[in-house]
């Protein structure tokens, strides 16, 4: 016989796949939200049925003090603050594993431990085989880990996300070393501690225990502090795999199946889809993950050397050469976002269509700071879907276009990713944006971009810069616009 | 529950996993990631279970009193942001038959 709990864990583990599947899917995306959310519920609701739980006015206690702000802060965050709030609930569900497997690992020695059957000598119990007491705590060693690693490395992303946090690189002597140290250290803190249970000696497992977690905790920020702001999209995808990992071991430190499923689930969709971003970057994860922006500066130094202009242009005459365009090829990029001007762009959009221009949209993959940011963003402003066009099906007609406005974008249309194999970037599919006939790029000032690469595109003959604030510029633009 | 059984519902969901999302489109990367965030706040019902069983046990009590709260952030945070950025695709089918009209 099932018991309720179980039933409704079965279904609940179904509605999560329907729910996966339904969000990969444009037109049902909300749905599979949506039913995910049921299932959630569904599990909820089930886990208070089970037997032996108590504690009920603390839990809906805690549950209303997590849900409150979740919610307030989830409505409210904007738009292009987005990344950095995945990143912040996805390091909350970390901590959240970790202080469950803290706190099974705990109870485990409070009631000694189920490993009953052994009996007590006259000189005090036996040793516990050293595998067996592995086997039971593994799960909860590994969630502990896991979440710890969430925890810190989201924290980490966030902070770099909202510049809390440098977004640069950050380097430190020897720090391979030192990682490798920590892992060596966390395993052998998880094997310390495994030895002091089969030894009985309860006190000092705990203090191992610590040591472990604090270790984690440590590895998380040690690992995401050296990766540079443009590759936060991959680890933040990276580590909400991590987390779903994370739940599903603990899942089988509780032998609670839905757990078990739904973390898998989305540790192993979270992995294809960190595989998915890498290639729209065509950045291997390995040089993500262990640093291979290394070498900007040496390329930033190259490039400042030679001599080269860049090319002001006045919103006046920007404005005619796009008012008497065939073509305009709109670029967005973060700075677009930043300066919420999603709204603006599509207003010109609009007028230069009036005027018989043909506008389309140039969407990077990672256009924003996450693969897809950029199609929210517009489609918040309205943007009508069909002028929103990927790299592939765009690239080929830069050729043909009068104009390309960039928009705050600045790595994505960086030629050295074609053709500088020093470059950091090199590799890295971009939009051919330097194929069109004039380039007017709208940039707040000559600094770098996110990644911290000098671009040659702002240096090109063709290229005209229209500097200021994205707002600012493109109101400027549609005034000159109408005035034509 | 044998640990095979779970090992091998483990593997199984590994390929339902990759197989359920292995033709998404780009335009939907963010919000599935932001969905699957949301999913794996299942979490959540570890952290109620912990609490619910601490008994007296002050250190177990406190431990799975923070998850719970951790793990609802990660929940109803996870699903309402996810809601907000998929609601605006939702004008994508009205806007392409505004044009088609």
């Amino acid at each position: 016989m099932m018991t309720i709990p179980e039933v409704a864990y079965l279904l609940a583990s179904l509605l999560f796949i329907f729910g996966l599947k339904r969000l990969s899917s444009p037109r049902t995306a909300r749905s599979g939200n949506l039913v995910a959310a049921v299932g959630m519920a569904l599990a909820l609701g089930g886990t208070f049925l089970l037997p032996d739980m108590g504690n009920f006015g603390w839990i809906i206690l805690a549950i209303g003090l997590g849900a409150i702000p979740g919610w307030l802060r989830a409505k409210s965050v904007k738009m292009t603050a987005m990344p950095q709030m995945v990143s912040l609930f996805n390091g909350m569900g970390g901590a959240c594993a970790m202080f469950i497997s803290l706190g099974e690992w705990l109870r485990g020695i409070g009631i000694g431990f189920p490993w009953t059957g052994f009996m007590w000598g006259p000189e005090g119990p036996p040793p516990l085989p050293f595998e067996r007491v592995l086997a039971y705590s593994f799960p909860m060693l590994l969630g502990i880990v896991l979440g710890a690693i969430s925890f810190t490395g989201s924290l980490i992303a966030f902070g770099k996300l909202q510049g809390l946090i440098s977004e640069k690189p950050l380097r430190w002597p020897l720090q391979k070393l030192i990682n490798v140290l920590v892992v060596l250290g966390i395993l052998g803190a998880a094997a310390a501690s495994v030895n002091e249970i089969s030894f009985w000696r309860y006190n000092s497992a705990e203090i191992w225990i610590i040591v472990l977690t604090v270790l984690a905790l440590l590895l998380g920020v040690l690992q995401v502090l050296p990766i540079g702001g443009a590759d936060m999209p991959v680890v933040i995808s990276v580590l909400n795999s991590c987390t779903g990992l994370a739940a599903a071991v603990t899942g089988f430190a509780m032998k609670n199946m839905s757990m078990i499923i739904a973390g898998t689930l989305v540790g192993a969709a979270g992995s294809l889809l960190t595989v998915l971003m890498c290639k729209a970057m065509n950045r291997s994860l390995a040089k993500v993950i262990f640093g291979s922006f290394g070498g900007a500066a040496q390329g930033q130094a190259a490039a400042g050397q030679a001599d080269k202009t860049q090319r002001e242009i006045a919103a006046s005459e920007c404005a005619i050469m796009m008012g008497y365009a065939r073509k305009v090829i709109i670029v967005p990029g973060y700075g677009l976002a930043v300066a919420q001007a999603q709204h603006l762009v599509h207003e010109l959009d609009e007028l230069l269509e009036k005027r018989g221009v043909e506008v389309k949209y140039a969407i990077h993959p990672v256009a924003g700071r996450m693969p897809g940011h950029m199609n929210v963003l517009l489609a918040e402003a309205d943007v009508p879907y069909p002028k929103l066009l990927d790299m592939e099906e765009i690239n080929p007609e830069f050729e043909q276009a009068d104009v390309a406005l960039i928009i705050g974008a600045n790595d994505v249309v960086n030629p050295a990713a074609r053709t500088d194999p020093g470059s950091p970037i090199f590799g890295m599919p971009i939009l051919n944006a330097d194929k069109a006939k004039n380039i007017i790029v709208i940039k707040r000032g000559r600094g770098t971009g996110f990644a911290g690469i000098e671009n040659g595109l702002f240096f090109n003959a063709k290229t005209r810069m229209l500097f200021g604030d994205a707002k600012k510029a493109l109101q400027e633009l549609t005034t000159e616009v109408k005035a034509l | 529950m044998s640990a095979l059984a779970m090992i091998y519902i483990f593997i199984l969901a590994i390929f339902t996993g990759v197989e359920v999302i292995s033709r998404v489109p780009t335009v939907l990367h963010t919000p599935l990631m932001s969905g699957a965030n949301a999913i794996h706040g299942i979490v959540l019902i570890g952290g109620v279970i912990v609490l619910g069983r601490a008994g007296d046990h002050a250190i177990v009590f406190s431990l799975g009193f923070i998850a719970v709260v951790f793990g609802t952030l990660n929940v109803v945070g996870g699903f309402v942001v996810t809601d907000r950025m998929l609601e605006m695709f939702k004008a994508k089918p009205t806007a392409k038959d505004k044009d088609a009209k």
